[in-house]
């Protein structure tokens, strides 16, 4: 199971980030929990600066906007 | 160009509704539709145009480059890309902490905090075509100087002293490695179709966000324009007093607002006979001085630089007002009345 954190500090653009994320793991069957990190720490730590900010297990793939649909297809197979 | 949308105005309220020119009613409206129409379409056209060239700005590179510059230039810089950087409140947290633990000083990160919600593409494109190039040129200026003004007094203070724990360990980190470790980040290379796609969504995204600010704005500035006399403003709020700038600018705090409702609500007072200044000041207060704003920064400051930092940012207002008041009549010679 993949663990998923949208990075951001709680504005609408990280809400549709987390949604459709999920949306898109649905569809292909994968199994993901996702998760919103608001903490200023925690994104800080990640080093990103414009947010929304999607990091995979740990791992930083996305930042600065709501990624679309084929973007979050080809992260979440990889 | 643009007196299509007076002639559309003309058409649609005077001609096929048949209002009376001189009537409340007649005169709100015209201005409604002509305003309208014109910012709709102008903001269209200007901010595909500008996303076009704006696709391939990254944070990164903006940080880098601040990093390597005085730190004089440093408050210049700030401003400057706070003024074209496209931003989002909600951004405004792990920008101030990316600059922050990049070892940028506070006030060259305040300062471009500061510019940012004043000065955008939206606000430059509707000053410029309701109040013309003159006073758009001395928004920008104005903008940029409170911006510069507020940080380079920040730092003077030493605000840092006073941001939250964890924000002030990175800024002390960073201020001791030396950060020529983080080189420049890669450049995105764009093609022409890449810019497209950007700038088609960024334009649906901006109007999305902000047209019913815009209907907002000039449906208050319609109504004002219309209903309320030429002479209220000077009866009832004083003309030019030294009084009349303190009091607009607290007037505009709790009216939280963005630049996009805003402009609009200055056009009206302008015509109206409000000094220039006591607009200018009023309209900075409710557009960058909002609480929302405010509360978001206390995740990485404590109250006493929160506190700082509102006073700064009221008395630079202020300052400002008087000012122009005191140069308009060198400024706008019978341009704007």
């Amino acid at each position: 199971m993949k663990k998923i954190e949208v990075l951001g500090t709680g504005c609408k653009k990280c809400v549709n980030t987390a949604d459709q994320i999920q949306a898109v793991a649905d569809e292909l069957g994968i199994e993901v929990k996702v998760e919103k990190v608001t903490d200023p720490g925690t994104i800080m730590g990640y080093k990103v600066m414009s947010t929304p900010g999607v990091a995979i297990d740990g791992n930083l793939v996305h930042s600065g906007s709501v990624p679309n649909h084929d973007k979050i297809k080809t992260l979440l197979k990889e | 160009m643009l007196e299509v949308f007076t002639w559309l105005a003309d058409w649609l309220i005077y001609g096929f509704a048949s209002l009376d020119p001189e009537s409340k009613l007649g005169t709100s409206l015209h201005f409604f539709v002509e305003d309208t129409t014109k910012i709709f379409a102008l903001l269209v056209v200007m901010i595909y145009i500008i996303a076009l060239a704006r696709a391939s700005l990254d944070l990164g590179r903006v940080r880098h480059y601040i990093q390597q510059k005085n730190r004089f230039a440093g408050y210049g810089l700030g401003a400057g890309f706070g003024a074209i950087t496209p931003f989002c409140s909600c951004s405004s947290i792990p920008l101030f902490l990316g600059f922050t633990s990049a070892g940028i000083p506070l006030g060259i990160t305040m300062a471009f905090l500061f510019t940012s919600p004043i000065i955008n593409e939206v606000a430059v494109i509707m000053l410029w075509s309701l109040l013309g190039w003159e006073f758009t040129l001395v928004y920008v200026v104005i903008g940029m100087a409170v911006g510069i003004g507020g940080g380079m007094i920040l730092d003077i203070l030493k605000g840092e002293r006073w941001l939250k724990d964890f924000a002030a360990k990175a800024y002390q980190q960073a201020a001791e490695t030396p950060h020529n470790e983080d080189s420049l980040p890669e450049a995105k290379t764009l093609t022409l179709k890449d810019r497209h796609v950007f700038a088609r969504d960024e334009l649906k995204e901006i109007v999305g966000r902000i047209w019913k600010w815009v209907i907002i704005g000039v449906g208050l500035g319609a109504a004002l324009h219309g209903f309320v006399p030429d002479s209220w403003f000077a009866e009832n709020l004083g003309s030019g007093q030294w009084w009349n700038v303190p009091v607009a600018v607290l007037a505009g705090l709790p009216l939280y607002s963005n630049a996009t409702a805003v402009i609009p609500v200055m056009e009206s007072l302008i015509l109206k006979g409000l000094p220039v200044g006591t607009t200018l000041a009023f309209c900075m207060s409710t557009v960058a001085a909002s609480f929302p704003e405010f509360i978001m920064l206390k995740q990485v400051m404590q109250w006493r630089l929160l506190g700082i930092i509102f006073v700064i940012l009221l008395a630079n207002f202020m300052v400002v007002g008087w000012l122009i008041n005191l140069l308009s009549p060198w400024l706008f010679s019978g341009t704007l009345t």
